[in-house]
């Protein structure tokens, strides 16, 4: 059995629950950018030195759009949906009822995509308040990052979907931080240009997911899209398309007995 | 009458437990139909293959006419779940779950509302509808995840121990709203080991145990085929006691001892219990001759032991 149209109930859920405790839920995504703009890009940012005439403010900005989403979507399809699969029992009453697994499991990679586009909206939101200053963004192009933030908030939502489908406690998400989450936050490419790492440590940069996201993001940014973009778009659609099979296999795997 | 469910030689199995073994049974449109055993007797292994939510392994199973292998989500479409653990959406308030639950089954928003009022009310949950659930006593979550499986007016309620955990007051309520569903000619099927919870409820009913049906039929029914409408219980004080007792009973043929650590119980189906008591007297108090009960045919056929 497959996906169906039914997995938007379970998107709709998620979207009624984050609804009523959207004073909660909006706070960190509404601020995290611009504290993190003000720090880094402004506090941070006047000691470093970059090739060429950019300032680090302005380098910082596609990374950002692609770190902050990736957090999100994982988050959600990592601990969140730990949680309502094994603590709240969700998944068990949402297959008592016409949806099946795989259903639900594309509704939660579905809704992980969204929180990771909303939290990007809010991103590109501050880095536009910061324009005028500091010139962040130089493109209209940069809209286009919406759009891609749902495709690459799948990308990172599957993941962590994937790894919840073999989790075996909720501590056991350490391991997700520690091997996943943290490598990319840090070798991604977001905070500085891979070039400058160790060969050995630039190689391995192009093995992170998150890598070729920021590409694409410092495209849209600086308006200046390549033919290699293509191949990062590649790369990442390949990967949804693995992980988001993984998660479905994997899932049904571990529910249906 | 029609047959609603219908099990022919079901077997389920997983990592190479027989969970269960070949069952065959029917149940008909309209009646309360109780599935009863001890814990691993198979019973939620079948609940689970019914509401098509775990494969079946072998054997056919047939659900409202149609094939649990092919037809799941129209089956389940059919269906109101009341599962045994607690699975309600605790961030959101009682309505909001009867309305995220009623869009899993493309129910419009307009009648899901005219329905949960409805349902609310029958619950007596109309005054908790914009509470959150998370505050909500246990009896009220069990009354409303009965509720929610009612939401999409299905023709069979399948309860998998509708009311483990709660105090008698809650579990008496949940008694009459499902006698009342019943008279409205809805079908239930239902697992429990309470015995009095099968016997209040149930037409009809089996005891199953270790993946088998041991028996089938209606409480009185099996109560009268199994133990007979009474059951003389000595209770025993010493083992002399344990003797004595055993020999005054021994050589009644028409008499089934069961000798159980504290205890003799003497069963018959058809029993003039007049020179038994006599036989007896001499434990004065301790020989009481009550009416058996559908306890004494589940202890009769799933044993006295503990199986876990």
């Amino acid at each position: 059995m497959g996906v169906s149209y039914r997995s938007l109930r379970v998107w709709q859920r998620n979207r009624d629950v984050v609804l009523k405790l959207w004073f909660a839920e909006l706070a960190p995504p509404v601020l995290g950018p611009i504290m993190v703009i003000t720090a880094l890009g402004l506090g941070l940012g006047v000691f470093v030195e970059l090739d060429g005439e950019q300032d680090y403010i302005e380098f910082l900005t596609p990374g950002l759009l692609a770190l902050f989403p990736m957090l999100w979507a994982m988050l959600d399809c990592g601990w969140g949906a730990y949680g309502r699969m094994n603590m709240q029992g969700i998944y068990d009453a949402v297959v008592a009822t016409p949806l099946n697994v795989e259903d639900v499991i594309a509704g939660e990679i579905f809704w992980g995509a969204t929180r990771g586009a909303f939290q990007a909206l809010h991103i590109l939101i501050a880095a536009l308040l910061f324009t005028p200053a500091y010139g962040l963004i130089d493109s209209p192009l940069v809209i286009l990052v919406l759009p891609f933030s749902l495709l690459y908030g799948m990308l990172f939502g599957a993941m962590a979907m994937s790894y919840t489908s073999v989790a075996p406690s909720m501590s056991s998400y350490n391991f997700l931080w520690a091997f996943v989450i943290n490598p990319m936050f840090w070798f991604g490419g977001a905070f500085y240009p891979t070039d400058r790492l160790p060969p050995w440590a630039e190689t391995l940069a192009q093995f992170v997911p998150l890598t070729h996201v920021v590409e694409i993001n410092r495209g849209l940014v600086e308006g200046e899209l390549q033919w290699s973009h293509l191949g990062n778009l590649a790369v990442i659609v390949a990967l949804t398309a693995a992980f988001f099979s993984l998660a479905l296999w994997s899932m049904r795997r571990r529910l249906v007995k | 009458m029609t047959e609603i469910v219908r099990a022919r030689g079901l077997v389920k199995r997983f990592d190479g437990l027989l969970a269960v073994d070949g069952i065959d049974f029917s149940i008909r449109e309209g009646e309360c139909f109780g599935l009863l055993g001890p814990n691993g007797a198979g019973k939620t292994s079948t609940i689970r293959m019914i509401t098509c939510v775990s494969p079946v392994t072998a054997g056919q199973l047939r659900v409202n006419g149609m094939d649990v292998t092919t037809d799941r989500r129209r089956i389940k479409a059919t269906l109101g779940v009341v599962p045994q653990d607690e699975n309600l959406d605790p961030d959101l308030s009682v309505a909001q779950n009867l309305a995220v639950y009623a869009r899993y089954f493309d129910i419009p928003a307009a009648v899901a509302r005219a329905r949960s009022d409805e349902i609310l009310e029958l619950f007596q949950l109309t005054e908790k509808r914009d509470e959150t659930v998370d505050n909500l006593s246990g009896g009220m979550k069990r009354r409303l995840i009965v509720a929610r499986a009612l939401i999409n007016e299905p023709k069979i309620l399948v309860l998998d121990e509708p009311t483990t955990g709660l105090d008698p007051q809650a579990r008496h309520l949940v008694w009459r709203k499902l006698r009342k569903l019943r008279e409205q000619g809805i079908t239930t099927l239902l697992t429990t080991h309470y015995m009095e919870e099968a016997a209040h409820l149930c037409d009809r009913l089996v005891v199953m145990h270790l993946g088998h049906i041991l028996a089938e039929g209606s409480p009185q029914d099996l109560i009268e085929r199994h133990v007979g409408g009474q059951v003389l219980e000595l209770r025993i004080e010493s083992d002399g006691d344990h003797a004595d007792a055993l020999a005054a009973l021994r050589d009644r043929a028409d008499l089934r001892l069961e000798d159980v650590d504290e205890a003799v119980y003497a069963y018959s189906t058809d029993q003039n219990w007049d020179p038994v008591m006599r036989d007896v007297a001499s434990f004065g108090k301790a020989a009481r001759l009550r009416e058996s009960t559908l306890e004494d045919v589940f202890l009769q056929l799933t044993g006295r032991g503990l199986d876990e």
